[in-house]
Order: C-alpha cells, then structure tokens, then sequence
C-alpha cells in the first residue's frame, strides 16, 4: 500500500475537514492532490502535527480535526500520544502513515524498520480509546470513514511503502500557509474575537 | 522558602484579565497554585502535556481557531521545547506567550536547577525573543496583558520570567 494511494482515496473526505499534516512527502502528496484552506503544512517541528490537532479539535469544538502522521514524527512526541489519550478530543482523528522510514530526509529505517516497534501498540498504551492497523487502502478508506462517523478519538496506523513523491515544491509560503489557514478557520466560526488578543 | 500563593493569585488574575481563556502546562513546583486555580476555574481551559514542546503545538492549534493562549512552563522546559518555537512559531509567525518560571537564579539553593537558569536569558536573547522579568505582583498583570497584546502584533513568541522574587514568599 502506498501513502499516495491513500491519500488520494482520503481526499474528497476530507474538504469539510481541518487538515494538519506533517512535513516533506506527505505534506507534498496531500499539495499534489490540490491545496485547500483547510490545510496545514507542517513543514518542519516534527512530532507536533498532532498537538497542533489537539490544540485545534479543543478550540474549534464543532470542527473535525484530521492529523496526517508519519513514524517519525510520532516517535519524536510519543508524549504527545499520552495527552490526546488523556483528553480524547471527540472531534479529531490521528492517521498515522508508518513507512519504517524517515523518508523525507534521507530514507534512514525508523524504529518501525524491522516491526519491533508496535506503534499502534503504543498508542494503545499511551490510552488512546480507539486504535486499529491497517494495510490495505480499502481497510484504510473503511477504517477513516468509521472514524469520521464516530464521536470518538481515532487513531489509524496504515502501513505503507517507504516511498515519496519526485518532486517537492509548493507556490504557498509557509507563515501564507499559517495567515489562511487561521482566516479560514476563523472566518467558518463567524467568531467575533478573531484577530484580537483580548 | 514557600511558593506564594497571594502572588500567584496575582498572576492568575493577571491571566484571566488578559481575556485567555486557554492555558497549556508542564506543572511544576513554582505553578502550583496557579495550576490549580486554573483548574477550579470553569471558564478556563487547561491542557497539561508531557513535555513542553507539546504546548508550542498546542498553542498553534488554538492560535488557528482564533483563541488568544498562554503557555506556563519551567525555564528548563522552555530549552526542551525550542525546536518548536524556531520552527513552528517563528517560522510560520504564531504568537506565542509564555509564562516562564526562571528557576535556577538568584537564590537557587538546588544545584541541579543552575545552569538553566543561568542559560535563560541568553538564549532569549540569542534568538531574539522579547522577554520581561516579572519581579512585582502589583504590576504583575499588566505585564501580562501587554505580553499577551505584544505577541499578536508582532506574530511573534514573546515570555515573561515569572522571578523568585515573585513567586516565593
């Protein structure tokens, strides 16, 4: 299974959705596929794709939140895994792309290499209520819709192929990225406070 | 010495005067009290991560949604997090404001708290992040709405040092 295929599978799901997704291959497959306002890049700080979900699925309680993640960069915040547990946001689901690589700089084996590390264990672990592993993209298509349906923190661990795009570019500068996004959000909630600190 | 509680009602006030009704922590000792007011207080929302740099994440996501935020955490739990400040925050221009207790300065009677402590400042001056030491419970709150202000208009991460002075009676 590939990561693109899933994507590309995930994609219209996914126009009614706040996006947040971590950095290089992703991040470029999900561009490719046509950018929208509701997506966030997270091009680099990895591991807090998910805390940036968590952040927002708590402050923008009638959105669903969407978190694109990778082995990598859930292994540089397994931390993060023991606070969404904690707070189980109703409105977020965690896909979690594990290619037993760091793909996106320089193709090294993760910690998922040799499957030693469970992460979907882990999240299990961490207290995450509903945990499922998938490797197929019809089991990973049935899995995000179930997720999508449920009012219950979802974490979906999709193995996938360690390979990426051929390219990596996007005509969207990253603090752009950041200025629409927010507006995007904001503009939805219709919310009065929007721009002021106070 | 004791962590003063008086003080801390002060910074909590502060808080909520400030309109942030969002606040992401690592609970440590100097925090105790406004931990807890925190969380007896229902119109305000509080995360508490495993680590620090979760909250740099936590801020943007609520920072997206419209929702002006503070983050309280320990110096050394600012160090542990800056990777997140330079590349999510600074890079993409997310406010951030943190309240920071600086432990580790004068006073310190634990060593294992120096170096941080000693490390602070010039490292928030090394990446060019505004800073104040809040030393004063009567002007403790106006620091932090004028932190809280600063940090929108400038898009930028901005902290204040919540001192000995302040925090301990």
């Amino acid at each position: 299974m590939k990561r693109a295929d899933c994507l590309k599978a995930l994609y219209p799901e996914l126009h009614e959705r706040l996006v947040v997704t971590i950095m290089g291959a992703c991040a470029q497959e999900l561009y490719d596929l046509g950018h929208r306002e509701n997506f966030f890049y997270l091009e680099h700080a990895m591991g807090l794709a998910s805390s940036i979900g968590l952040g927002l699925a708590l402050n923008a309680p009638d959105e669903k939140v969407v978190v694109l993640d990778g082995d990598g960069s859930v292994l540089m915040n397994l931390g993060g895994l023991a606070t969404l547990a904690r707070y189980r946001p109703r409105n977020l689901t965690h896909l979690i792309f594990d290619n037993g690589s760091l793909l996106s700089t320089g193709g090294f084996a993760s910690h998922t290499t040799a499957g030693l590390t469970d992460l979907a264990a882990i999240a299990k672990g961490a207290g995450c209520p509903n945990v499922c592993l998938v490797t197929s993209v019809y089991d990973f298509m049935a899995a995000a819709a179930e997720a999508f349906e449920n009012t219950t923190l979802t974490t979906i661990v999709a193995k996938v192929e360690a390979v990426g795009p051929d390219h990596y570019g996007m005509d969207l500068a990253l603090p752009e990225n950041a200025f629409r996004f927010r507006r995007h959000i904001v503009q939805k909630q219709g919310s009065k406070g929007a721009g002021k600190p106070g | 010495m004791t962590v003063s509680r008086d003080n801390s009602l002060a910074v909590y006030q502060g808080i909520k005067d400030s309109g942030v009704r969002f606040l992401s922590a690592l609970p440590e000792t100097w925090l105790i009290y406004l931990l807890q007011l925190a969380d007896d207080d229902p119109d305000m929302t509080l995360i508490e991560v495993a680590k620090e740099e979760e909250a740099i994440g936590l801020a943007a996501g609520a920072y997206f949604a419209g929702k002006p935020n503070i983050l309280l955490m320990q110096n050394h739990g600012f160090l542990a997090a800056l990777n997140g400040v330079v590349s999510l925050a600074m890079l993409y221009r997310v406010p951030l404001c943190m309240l920071i207790a600086l432990r580790g300065h004068w006073g310190e009677p634990y060593p294992w708290h120096t170096q941080g402590g000693i490390y602070t400042e010039p490292v928030l001056r090394g990446l060019g992040l505004p800073f104040e030491y809040a030393r004063d419970p009567a002007t403790v709150g106006r620091q932090i709405k004028e932190a809280v202000t600063f940090a929108h208009s400038s898009l930028s991460p901005v902290a204040l040092l919540l001192t000995r002075e302040l925090m301990e009676d």
